[in-house]
């Protein structure tokens, strides 16, 4: 008996620790409306699982993130623009959990740095062909 | 010129190690804080789930007394946990309304007979509705809600015994 209890203990732990009650009705089940499913997904992509934090709620299997999921179809069902959820969302968790960062005085470098990167990487390149040629 | 460039690599290197050390000794804030502090509790009406204790709305906040409110469920286990701290606050005159999210009257019944009850109210948020509205991320977590429906403090995870002041003291602050 002794040594079948630490196995138990921990195919039994997890269990625990979660809710016994099954997911909300939109949580697994695709929109009716394919266009406003699509709609839903491509938002669902973009905003953050609030207790996963490196996955987006489109991806994550904890229970919030289905709620959360729930709360996006039925207010894209009820009509709501994908952006408006956003910043609902927004509005109670801050920019955190939204997946694509709005352009601010802390956002601007990942926006820019690109650019920057090309620009510097053009001029390097053309001076040093102009030195090879020479 | 060039004996400069020299040590380019080695000050470049350092900058890098100075800020991963950095991280290392300070490692970076993961709670996920509500922005809805300071602004009034969202509108919500909940139906009761425990036997004798009317449900939630945001209208019981607005009597001009502070009290708290607390996010909790039967199947989580820092909830338990906390239970004795809450019920501290109870007894020191502080009154307690709880959300319960995804839970079930069965189990949170035996929930509260095993872990003490300190809520006047408890109200259902099967799909934690509510917990999305008020910017929480988790269970537990306990919001200080003024006399007048305004959130105060927002207090992410389990309350531990040093914890009781603050929130007590941010109680008595609020009116």
């Amino acid at each position: 008996m002794r040594r079948w209890l630490l196995p138990v203990a921990l195919i039994a732990a997890p269990a625990l620790a979660d809710p016994s009650t099954p997911p909300a009705a939109l949580a697994n089940t695709q929109l009716r409306d394919p266009l406003r499913e699509a709609k839903a997904q491509r938002l669902m992509e973009t905003l953050r699982c609030l207790v996963c934090q490196g996955q987006s709620i489109a991806d994550s299997d904890a229970s919030i993130a289905g709620d959360m999921r729930a709360l996006v179809r039925q207010r894209i069902a009820a009509g709501e623009s994908p952006d408006a959820i956003r910043r609902w969302l927004i509005a109670r968790y801050g920019e955190y959990v939204t997946y694509d960062p709005p352009l601010n005085g802390a956002t601007w470098p990942l926006w820019f740095a690109p650019v920057v990167f090309l620009v510097v990487g053009v001029a390097v390149a053309r001076l040093s062909f102009r030195r090879r040629a020479q | 010129m060039k004996r400069l460039l020299l040590w380019l690599p080695l000050a470049g290197f350092s900058f890098l190690f100075g800020i991963a050390a950095l991280g290392l000794i300070k490692p970076a804030d993961r709670i996920v804080r509500s922005h809805l502090v300071g602004k009034p509790l969202p509108e919500f009406r909940l139906p009761p789930l425990a036997a004798g204790k009317p449900g939630l709305t945001t209208a019981d906040f607005r009597q001009g007394k502070p009290r708290l409110l607390n996010i909790f469920a039967s199947w989580c286990i820092p909830c338990a946990a906390e239970a004795p701290q809450l019920l501290r606050l109870k007894a020191m005159g502080i009154p307690v309304d709880a959300v319960a999210i995804r839970d079930t009257a069965p189990a949170l019944a035996a929930f509260l007979r095993r872990n003490g009850d300190p809520y006047d109210r408890i109200g259902d948020d099967r799909q934690s509705a509510v917990q999305l509205a008020i910017g929480s991320s988790g269970v537990p977590e306990t919001f200080v809600i003024d006399g007048q429906g305004r959130i105060v403090l927002q207090h992410v995870g389990d309350i531990r015994a040093e914890d009781v002041d603050t929130i007590a003291a941010a109680v008595k602050g609020a009116r």
